[in-house]
């Protein structure tokens, strides 16, 4: 489903690369956690897939096609493809909920029909049902969150990419909004989750990349935030008892 | 693509950037004004041309008691004087160039002026031994003026030869001018409603940065996001246009057709139809500028 081939991105030649020879491959289905700290690469490596930033060397695929190479009038096409949230939610303060994720739909061109069928269903899916007619200020953290998640979903792409989706949000609320995200993998969504949330992540036991200075440090399956392999894993990890 | 959702989002564009809209809406609609006077002046600089220029005659004025200039200080025209010129006018070298002439005495002079100015008090002032007897002299060819000039200026009893089609020419190229200034102050306005036109583009794009941002993310074509602000300013000129429109429809109807014609009965003034001709040329030029300027906005990205 999305595939890097030593995939090095440049922002400022003075600098080290935000991405430096990433090979990574991710199935249809997967769900991903990419871990590593601030400035790691994280969101540099979700830009790539959905085409915001071009990589400087290497390739990039993502449902079969060249991401790279693809000319900008097709971009528009791969994102119809791909589902994106942020840390800060980006609801449209002048929209209610139900137009926020209609929204989505209008701009591509669904019919009113479809657009309030789908619109219907997802908001129940990701547990807003009965607050279409909220605005921004009337919705919580977590809320505004599932409003940014139903938009990124309406159109039921294959791909969602959730970059700190819960960074801005309380443990409780992230285990929420982690919940809804894992409901929409069980749906056949691969998603790939870009997070600092050690919990979460330790909870998931899903596959983690870590990234570290723009290099692909650790690839592991059913895997916690911090590896358990090499490290002498110190008294304060309440996860310590899985060791291998 | 759906209309109602992109009409929807330009009303919306449009409540939140109300003022932009309407100094478009206004500087469109001066600067299309002066378009339209402009053409208004060249079509009636024509329609004028076309009803006189096979009206105008070469006019030969004979001395009348009032006279002052030098030709005519022995006094008015003699009866003999005016049989002599008669047959210089009859005689080959002269009549190759004249299709047809006839005497106006001073009682036709009369009677025709007071036609002319039925509406001025000036009428009761004149009497008919003021104005001069002529002959009317139709040319062949109009630009041999100065042969006829040359042959009767100095003849004993001419006070004047006049051509009245120079005294036109003067009209006309004045009207011109006039017409000339009147695009050239238009075509500043026009830069002025572009350059507004890019402003207000760049300003509603930066208001609607968050939507637009949104719209690229879930893969809105680039159409669907540029078609808003465009058809926002092509909006603001063609309801500037149409003010335009108003405008020269108005000074058409109740200034010349109203008024003037009324005033100049002599003198063939354009119709309000004929004005109504130039309504969907302004319309279609206010839409021409907005296409082009905003297209020349839009190439830059929409998200800074
Ligand atoms: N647009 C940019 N211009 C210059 N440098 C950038 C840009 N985006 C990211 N970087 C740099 O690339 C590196 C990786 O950034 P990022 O992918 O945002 O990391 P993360 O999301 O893991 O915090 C950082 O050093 C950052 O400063
Ligand atoms: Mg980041």
């Amino acid at each position: 489903m999305i595939r890097f081939e030593n995939v090095t991105k440049v922002h400022d030649p003075r600098a080290k690369p935000a991405l430096d020879s990433v090979s990574v491959e991710i199935e249809g289905g997967e769900f991903v956690f990419l871990v590593g700290a601030s400035g790691s690469g994280k969101s540099t490596f979700l830009k790539m897939i959905y085409r915001e930033d071009v990589a400087t060397s290497g390739s990039v695929y993502v449902a079969g096609h060249n991401v790279s190479t693809l000319t900008s009038w097709r971009v528009p096409k791969l994102r119809r493809k791909i589902g994106v949230v942020f840390q800060d939610f980006r609801i449209l303060p002048q929209k209610n909920v139900y137009q926020n994720v209609a929204f989505a739909m209008q701009v591509i061109g669904a019919s009113r029909a479809r657009t309030k069928e789908r619109v219907t269903d997802v908001l129940a899916m990701v547990g807003l049902e009965g607050m279409e007619k909220r605005m921004q200020h009337e919705l919580s953290g977590g809320e505004q969150q599932r409003v940014a998640i139903a938009r990124a979903v309406v159109n039921q792409p294959d791909i969602l990419l959730a970059d700190e989706p819960t960074g801005n949000l309380d443990p409780t609320t992230s285990e929420e909004i982690t919940e809804v995200l894992k409901k929409i993998n069980a749906n056949g969504t691969t998603v790939v989750m870009a997070t600092h949330d050690d919990d979460i992540v330790d909870r998931m036991r899903r596959r983690v990349i870590e990234l570290s200075r723009g290099k692909v440090m650790r690839d592991e399956a059913k895997a916690t935030y911090t590896s358990l392999i090499p490290k002498v894993t110190p008294a304060t990890g309440t996860t310590g008892e899985a060791q291998a | 693509m759906r209309p109602m959702f992109i009409f929807g989002e330009i009303v919306n564009g449009l409540r939140r950037n109300l003022s932009m809209f309407i100094s478009v809406v206004l500087v469109t609609f001066v600067s299309l004004t002066f378009v339209g006077a402009a053409g208004m002046l060249q079509m009636q600089i024509n329609q004028m041309k076309g009803y006189w220029y096979d009206k105008v005659q070469v006019a030969i004025f004979l001395c009348s008691p009032g006279s002052t200039t030098a030709n005519c200080s022995s006094g008015p025209v003699t009866k003999e004087q005016q049989d002599n010129l008669r047959k210089l006018l009859d005689s080959d070298a002269v009549r190759q160039y004249v299709n047809d002439y006839q005497f106006e005495s001073q009682q036709e002079a009369y009677a025709h002026f007071k036609e002319q100015f039925a509406n001025s008090p000036i009428v009761d002032s004149v009497t008919p031994d003021q104005l001069p007897s002529s002959f009317r002299v139709n040319l062949k060819d109009p630009q041999k003026y100065q042969i006829i000039s040359e042959s009767f200026s100095s003849q004993p009893g001419v006070e004047s030869v006049i051509d009245q089609r120079q005294i036109l020419e003067k009209l006309f190229s004045a009207m011109n001018t006039a017409s000339i200034v009147a695009i050239g102050i238009a075509a500043i306005m026009i830069v002025c409603a572009a350059l507004l036109i890019a402003t207000t583009i760049r300003l509603s794009a930066f208001m609607r940065r968050k939507e637009t941002a949104i719209m690229r993310l879930v893969g809105a074509s680039k159409a669907v996001i540029q078609l808003p602000f465009i058809l926002e300013g092509v909006l603001a000129a063609v309801v500037g246009a149409l003010l335009a429109s108003g405008a020269i429809w108005a000074i058409s109807h109740f200034f010349l057709t109203g008024y003037l014609a009324d005033q100049y009965k002599q003198t063939a003034f354009i119709s309000d139809a004929q004005t109504l001709w130039l309504v969907p040329a302004l319309i279609a030029l206010g839409a021409v500028i907005a296409g082009v300027s905003s297209l020349f906005t839009l190439r830059k990205p929409l998200n800074a």
